[in-house]
């Protein structure tokens, strides 16, 4: 069992959680994910690593809520415990002095880049980072990131902080203003990840992205997670999470997702009717993602 | 009773669900023998003095032994001789292929000219763990001295089990590493629960806990741990990891909306019941005309699944004919029986998909049978020009699995084969690693419970001589000389 160390608002619907897991602190590396199950009748969900703290033997999750586990999990608190989290999983991200690296974060998307971005300050790079969102309340971890950045750019959506438009704007603008980038790490709602993709290819930028398909082992066994990464197909959580972006077919990624649409809101309906409890925002919201 | 009557006996047909009900629930399809109809089948054994059913028993269980104890009615000795050479007989009685083994060499079998007419020792033997199972009383062996020895298991499928079940008796420290939330392996995310209910699983696995066997779960070695840390701290290690990477098809379409293996689609409906959907929380694609590609048990377990999850239709596309298919002859009879379809001698090319991605049709290229090849098998070779469209709208890729590269891959330590399977001792299960054995599906590639369950046996044998003389080199020999006593 995994005990509820801390949970912390960080805005609307998202949710940061340090859960006792001290085997999984221990071994991570920056870019790995788990796979946690909340109860007996649950599904595995895989989350990306956030941080780890390995003197208390803790992981931190940073979880939207958007379907029925996520938002069952956000009924939970600090004492509790789910049964399952499997990991860490994936491969680490190769963290090299690569000298310039800016890092792009688009919502909840922020939460794996910060560790990432984290490694890459610590061994020496410099370190540029945007982090957007539809609106301000959207924002996190904007003084952590600040923190392991050099500079830092926020967008959003709305104009209610930082500057209004799109991250692939703030990009545009720093190359324009004279910056030049080694390396780009971007994660973030795969839409956001194709177009920075599209812009740093024509910028030359060589760009990772951090993949966060549907899988259900995250040891290779069921190919659920399958993406195609330069013509040829990969399992994101043996091969991946994190591809060279450019070589990533996002269509095709997006429309994967789709998978299970009808049942993600099928399985809330069941929730609601269980719990009684109106979710009528929340399904709209699994809807756009 | 003189063997001439013996013989006359025909053999007990098991009762089964009828198929038209069954394809509407996920209950186990065969419903056992009643004491009675197991003592008339175990008259039909011949108790011969060289009783070849042993022999083809990959873990030598005593078989006319346990069959006498049945036609006495002591079903209690019976379940005694059983467990002495097989610990998991609930399970074995259900999914070993016994007419490709025990019962293709009962003497019955051939006086009949027909294996399926041998001595049913596969139902007999479900029987009597069946029978134990009902009793909820097991017998447990003696406390046995503690060696001290620690010893991890990496895989908590059929071979890992075996070996902790064989290792715990022995009286070392044992601990199974399992990557899933449960222990079983293939067991629990592969088979359905209509031919092996996962509650008989869990009873075997908490017989080894009983026994004193500890389960990591959610542990993934070469991940969690790195494979030498788990090395370094035991002073034996087995890996029986599986074929757990599925093969594809590699045609077009193949990332499709509604096209997946067979692994995930099982372990969707069995490991996490999706059939309960949405009591419980995993989801799984159900489709009106669902193609199982694949001509082994794996793909009947898929057709069949398909038709639980409400398909009307479920096919089967394999390209060679069915006298190839690797199913067993029971897993083919059951699907036509509910009403899976066959279309033989055709193999995709390349998969169709709808304006969303989703999958429409397959478009299949028909089959004729060449040459043999190196399986022995006939060549099947496309007819040019016989392509045409089968329209579904879900497609479950069966045709097999590649060993798991997770620990050859973070332990290069490690000596595998061009196709990944790990290289052991045969007799021994030793790796290229002193203290390191290896056995099951991550050394054979895609097989079959039992033989995981023999190199489990084999393996255990091996490490327990390990453990108690500190050899490695020439461990074969050590054994050999301690194989008359064991056999």
């Amino acid at each position: 069992m995994h005990k509820i160390l801390h949970k912390e608002i960080l805005g609307p619907d998202v949710t940061l959680y340090r859960f006792y897991a001290p085997d999984i602190a221990q071994y991570r590396q920056p870019g790995q994910f788990v796979l946690i199950r909340i109860s007996d009748e649950g599904e595995r969900i895989p989350i990306t690593l956030a941080d780890v703290d390995r003197s208390e033997g803790s992981i931190t999750l940073i979880i939207q809520s958007v379907g029925k586990t996520t938002l069952k999990l956000a009924q939970m608190n600090v004492g509790d415990s789910i049964p399952d989290i499997a990991g860490p999983l994936g491969e680490p991200t190769h963290i090299e002095l690569l000298g310039h690296v800016l890092c792009v974060g688009g919502g909840i998307g922020t939460a794996p880049l910060y560790p990432v971005a984290k490694a890459m300050k610590d061994l020496g790079n410099r370190v540029t980072s945007i982090i957007g969102a539809r609106s301000e309340n959207l924002l996190i971890l904007e003084d952590r990131m600040k923190a392991v950045s050099d500079k830092m750019v926020i967008t959003t959506d709305d104009g209610s902080k930082g500057k209004k438009g799109l991250v692939t704007d703030a990009i545009s603008e720093l190359v324009e203003s004279g910056e030049k980038f080694d390396q780009c790490v971007c994660m973030g709602p795969p839409i956001m990840m194709k177009f920075v993709c599209l812009l740093t290819k024509k910028l030359g930028i060589p760009t990772i992205v951090s993949l966060n398909p549907i899988m259900v082992d995250g040891t290779g066994m069921c190919g659920g997670c399958r993406v195609t990464v330069g013509g040829k197909t990969k399992f994101a959580c043996v091969d991946g999470p994190e591809f060279d972006g450019h070589q990533v077919d996002f269509d095709e990624m997006m429309a994967r997702l789709n998978t299970y649409k009808n049942h993600e809101r099928k399985a809330l309906e069941h929730y609601s009717k269980e719990t009684g409890c109106r979710l009528e925002a929340s399904l709209n919201k699994g809807e756009s993602k | 009773m003189k063997p001439a009557e013996r013989l006359k006996i025909p053999p007990t047909v098991m009762p089964e669900q009828d198929p038209k009900l069954r394809i509407q629930n996920v209950n186990e399809v065969p419903l056992g023998y009643t004491p009675e109809m197991a003592m008339v089948e175990a008259k039909r054994c011949l108790q011969c003095k060289t009783p070849f059913c042993i022999e083809g028993c990959p873990v030598g269980i005593d078989i006319p032994g346990f069959i006498c104890a049945i036609e006495k009615g002591d079903f209690k000795e019976g379940i005694h001789v059983l467990k002495q050479r097989n610990l998991l007989p609930a399970v074995c009685g259900r999914v070993c292929p016994q007419e490709e083994q025990c019962q293709a060499m009962c003497v019955i079998g051939k006086a009949k000219k027909d294996p399926a007419k041998a001595v049913m020792i596969g139902k007999l033997e479900m029987f009597l763990a069946d029978w134990e199972r009902k009793q909820g009383e097991y017998a447990t062996p003696p406390e046995v001295r503690k060696t001290g020895k620690k010893v991890a298991i990496v895989g908590g499928g059929p071979a890992g089990l075996t070996v902790a079940g064989d290792l715990i008796k022995y009286g070392h420290d044992v601990t199974v590493y399992e990557a899933f939330h449960k222990a079983g392996g293939v067991l629990v995310y592969g088979i359905p629960e209509f031919r092996l209910p996962k509650a008989i699983v869990q009873t075997e696995v908490e017989y080894l806990q009983k026994l004193g066997v500890k389960f990591r779960y959610n542990f993934i070695v070469g991940r969690t741990a790195p494979v030498a840390k788990v090395v370094e701290e035991n002073d034996a290690v087995f890996i029986g990891t599986g074929a757990g990477l599925p093969r594809f098809m590699r045609v077009e379409g193949e990332n499709l909306l509604g096209v997946l293996s067979a692994n995930e689609y099982l372990t969707r409906a069995n490991l996490m019941k999706a059939y309960s959907f949405p009591q419980t929380d995993t989801p799984i694609v159900k489709g009106r005309t669902v193609i199982t590609v694949g001509g082994g048990n794996v793909a009947m377990d898929c057709a069949r699944t398909a038709l639980r999850m409400g398909a009307e239709r479920s096919l089967i596309v394999y390209r060679r004919a069915e006298e190839q298919m690797p199913a067993r002859l029971e897993e083919l009879h059951h699907a036509k029986e509910e009403g899976v379809e066959f279309h033989l001698l055709n193999n995709p090319v390349r998969l169709v998909g709808d304006d969303t991605g989703w999958l429409k049709g397959a478009e299949l290229i028909k089959m004729e049978l060449g040459k043999p090849d190196a399986s022995g098998r006939r060549r099947p070779m496309p007819i040019e020009g016989s392509e045409y469209i089968l329209e579904a709208d879900i497609l479950i890729v069966a045709i097999g699995n590649s060993p798991n590269p997770l620990i050859p891959a973070s332990y290069p330590e490690l000596d595998v084969t061009n196709w990944g399977g790990i290289i052991v001792n045969e007799v021994t299960g030793q790796t290229s690693v002193p203290g390191v054995f290896a056995g099951g599906d991550i050394v054979l590639g895609a097989a079959t419970v039992i033989l995981a369950m023999g190199h489990g046996r084999r393996a255990a044998r091996a490490m327990n001589l390990y453990l108690s003389s500190g050899r490695w080199t020439d461990l074969e020999d050590g054994l050999e000389l301690c194989r008359a006593e064991v056999r």
